[in-house]
């Protein structure tokens, strides 16, 4: 990392950063020194006070007008002590989209909550707008000083805790379908929001479905203008991937490899290493991995010297054949055993799991199709599919 | 070695792709080919004087000292524009072999002349099974008398000298043979890629001079080291073709629209995006592990000889299918670099060979 001869200003920065975190961080019990009973949002609310969380705002908004390198920097002391807290403008969706977008008066109240109050829910996908997602079909209906939400999301982490959420909702049917969104601030906890666990095939409940039946949103927490809501949530996905880019690069410093399954191991455990057929199936495993870590490395070098590069986004994309492919190449390993399931089979039992845990990634956050598509446009300069729907009145448009 | 900076590797890079834009264009490459040995001789001397052919000889034998990172960049180029002619055999294998024994003599009268163009090398190493190891060698030394075959020879026809790999009583041994020596047969073979010239030499108590000070690990070392430059070569030839590819299907029109715009061509072409940049990824990062003696060197330099013979096998495959009817006439270049691919991908071991030595290495650590 670059923390070369620092300044003497970002020395003193890391100084009292240290001091801060040192006096106030308890990470046995992950919460502010002495107030066990807060939890996490105790530290947070401390952190938010002293200046820590926001440090790329203005001063005027809670922060202390610092440079994202500087903002790193403190992110990564406050991460050798396994605190959190600094970065929230940075990779908080919510909080960065509010910050953009939100009116004055609602920053105000809302920022702080929003800041030190933990997860904040995404209510983007439907049963009917998965990879078309500017196709929503939930409404939202001014009323007064409020819409009135009605419809379905799915696919929503965190539904089930989450205090806030951030909504794309149709607010206008005339027009073509990028035109008729509107991106809101959504209080979760009420009458008209029901949350229900969405069971995978993976056996796992880790998403839910989100239910809005006349749910209420004022109408001040709408974010950007009217109808302009694609255009902030284009904004907000660009957040997403940037905290998962960094994520990628994050997780490879830190030795992601841990998490891999060890495919020479289960062979040799399994009396197939010998298996000319196996082998060379487990070196191009071996080797894609591989691969995709030396794609991240150029990747990460160019980020350094041009801000952006198109490697980033092959990852996604080269992830789902290591993945389809460790998963096929261990049942191969295990042969019939790959039929059982259970804790007296736990080779077996994780075989399968990954089977069905690698459509997460082919088929989440874009689908590999979709994938392609972006590739094929953004990078190569493709011509882009054509839409049939793209100039025609949403209430017009054939979904299903 | 010396070290290079990264600025002067690039302008390097960069006099090659100006002369090989001019030297090495499709019709130059075609006239090449039309040619008996494959060589044109203007180019090799430009060559020289771009200091290319002396690029992997020390400076103190009127090379440029470069190494891995070098080779594996200036190859990039060469397999772009399809260059012709023996610079692997001559300007690698054969200059590294000698550049790196303990020959004074011969490193003193023969590394000047392969750097200057004046002389022109071959390396016959290995035997009919083609995987270039020491085991791979059919010839035999009987003191300074050879006996046996050697294979794949490249550009036997314009070298003035070759250096020949034998097995003798206490292990490898090399020397260099003169072309015309008494005994010694040479066999042209009809190459598929028409840019290459490839001979079988028989050797009949052919009497050779001994390199001394090369040894097994000076053998391997420069196999290594060829290697890498192939790779080069691979992954360029890859970029440039899927670029030419890309390029065409942007502007060919079928249907009232541009065939890249249709997803069964547009998935294709981002698949092979994800090859293409992981063949220059797996090459480039084999050279700079060997440059820096990287402990996991042995893993990276397999991994890249395999994957990036892959890569431009299927990335010239699947140019002339995208191309559609023009890549599958004559006159269109695609075939050209869908020949040199076939060629490559065997040229200095088979892909499933490296396959097999990346598994082994990386057992090996398990």
């Amino acid at each position: 990392m670059s923390d070369t001869r620092l300044s003497p200003e970002d020395q003193a920065l890391c100084a009292e950063a240290e001091a801060f975190v040192v006096a106030h961080w308890d990470n046995d019990n992950r919460c502010l020194k002495g107030s066990p009973e807060l939890g996490l949002k105790g530290f947070m609310q401390k952190a938010f006070e002293e200046r820590w969380c926001v440090l790329t705002w203005p001063e005027n908004w809670w922060g202390r007008g610092l440079s994202v390198r500087q903002s790193r920097m403190i992110e990564r002391v406050f991460r050798k002590y396994g605190a959190v807290g600094p970065g929230q403008d940075r990779n908080n969706i919510a909080v960065s989209t509010v910050f953009a977008n939100g009116k004055d008066h609602v920053k105000r109240e809302m920022l702080p909550k929003l800041i030190t109050g933990g997860y904040v829910c995404l209510l983007y996908s439907e049963p009917g707008a998965g990879s078309d997602l500017a196709a929503v079909r939930t409404r939202a209906d001014l009323e007064g000083d409020e819409y009135v939400v009605n419809g379905q999301k799915v696919w929503t982490s965190g539904a089930m805790d989450a205090e806030y959420g951030v909504l794309i909702a149709r607010t206008d049917w005339d027009v073509p379908k990028h035109k008729g969104i509107s991106y809101f601030l959504f209080p979760m906890k009420q009458e008209g929001v029901t949350v229900r666990p969405l069971h995978q095939i993976t056996d796992d409940k880790h998403f839910n479905e989100v239910f809005f039946d006349n749910a209420r949103v004022p109408a001040d927490w709408v974010l950007g203008e009217l109808g302009n809501g694609f255009k902030v949530l284009t904004q907000a996905l660009a957040v997403e991937r940037l905290i998962m880019g960094d994520g990628a690069t994050e997780r490879r410093m830190t030795g992601f490899s841990k998490h891999i399954v060890d495919l020479i191991d289960l062979a040799r455990r399994n009396g197939k290493i010998d298996d000319p057929v196996i082998r060379e199936r487990i070196a191009k495993q071996l080797a894609w991995r591989q691969l995709n870590s030396m794609n991240l490395v150029r990747a990460k070098e160019e980020l350094a010297q041009h801000g952006s590069s198109p490697l980033m986004s092959i990852s996604k994309l080269a992830m789902s054949r290591m993945q389809h492919g460790d998963a096929q190449v261990m049942a191969d390993i295990l042969g019939p055993k790959s039929l059982l399931m259970g804790d007296e089979h736990p080779d077996e039992d994780y075989a399968n799991y990954r089977s069905a845990h690698a459509f997460m990634n082919s088929i989440g956050g874009g689908t590999d199709q979709i994938q392609r598509n972006i590739i094929a446009e953004r990078i190569l300069g493709l011509p882009k599919e054509i839409e049939v729907d793209r100039e025609k009145p949403f209430r017009d448009v054939r979904s299903g | 070695m010396t070290h290079i900076s990264y600025e002067d590797r690039a302008a390097m890079r960069e006099s090659l792709h100006r002369l090989l834009n001019s030297r090495s264009d499709e019709k130059a490459v075609r006239a090449t080919m039309e040619t008996e040995t494959g060589f044109d001789k203007t180019l090799w001397s430009e060559l020289a004087e771009l200091g290319v052919l002396g690029l992997l000889i020390s400076p103190d034998h009127g090379g440029i000292g470069g190494g891995p990172l070098e080779i594996n960049e200036i190859m990039e180029e060469v397999g772009s524009h399809l260059m012709c002619g023996p610079f692997l055999t001559s300007a690698v294998l054969s200059s590294v072999l000698l550049n790196n024994s303990s020959d004074d003599d011969k490193k003193y009268t023969l590394l000047p002349a392969l750097a200057s163009g004046d002389l022109i090398a071959t390396a016959a190493l290995t035997g009919e099974t083609g995987n270039w190891t020491p085991d791979d060698i059919t010839v035999q030394a009987d003191g300074n008398i050879l006996n046996g075959s050697s294979h794949y020879v490249l550009h036997c026809d314009v070298a003035n000298i070759i250096f020949v790999a034998a097995k003798s009583g206490n292990g490898l041994q090399f020397f260099t043979v003169d072309p015309n020596a008494d005994g010694l047969s040479k066999t042209p073979m009809n190459a598929y890629d028409l840019t290459l010239s490839f001979s079988t030499l028989t050797f009949a108590n052919v009497e050779a001079n001994p390199v001394e000070g090369v040894e097994k690990q000076g053998f391997v070392n420069a196999v290594e080291l060829a290697r890498i430059a192939l790779a080069g070569e691979q992954a360029g030839g890859s970029k440039h073709v899927f670029d030419m590819t890309i390029d065409y299907i942007k502007n060919r029109y079928q249907f009232g629209r541009a065939i890249g715009g249709f997803q069964a061509v547009k998935h294709m072409a981002a698949d092979l995006y994800v090859e293409v940049e992981s063949a220059l990824s797996a090459s480039r990062q084999a050279a700079a592990a060997l440059a820096s003696d990287a402990p996991d060197k042995d893993i990276l330099v397999n991994l890249a000889a395999w994957t990036c013979a892959d890569t431009f096998t299927r990335t010239t495959h699947d140019s002339i299918q995208l191309h559609g009817g023009i890549a599958f006439t004559w006159d269109h270049p695609a075939h050209l670099y869908f020949r040199r691919a076939r060629a490559d991908a065997f040229l200095l071991g088979s892909p499933d060979y490296f396959r097999e030595q990346y598994l082994l290495a990386q057992e090996a650590i398990r």
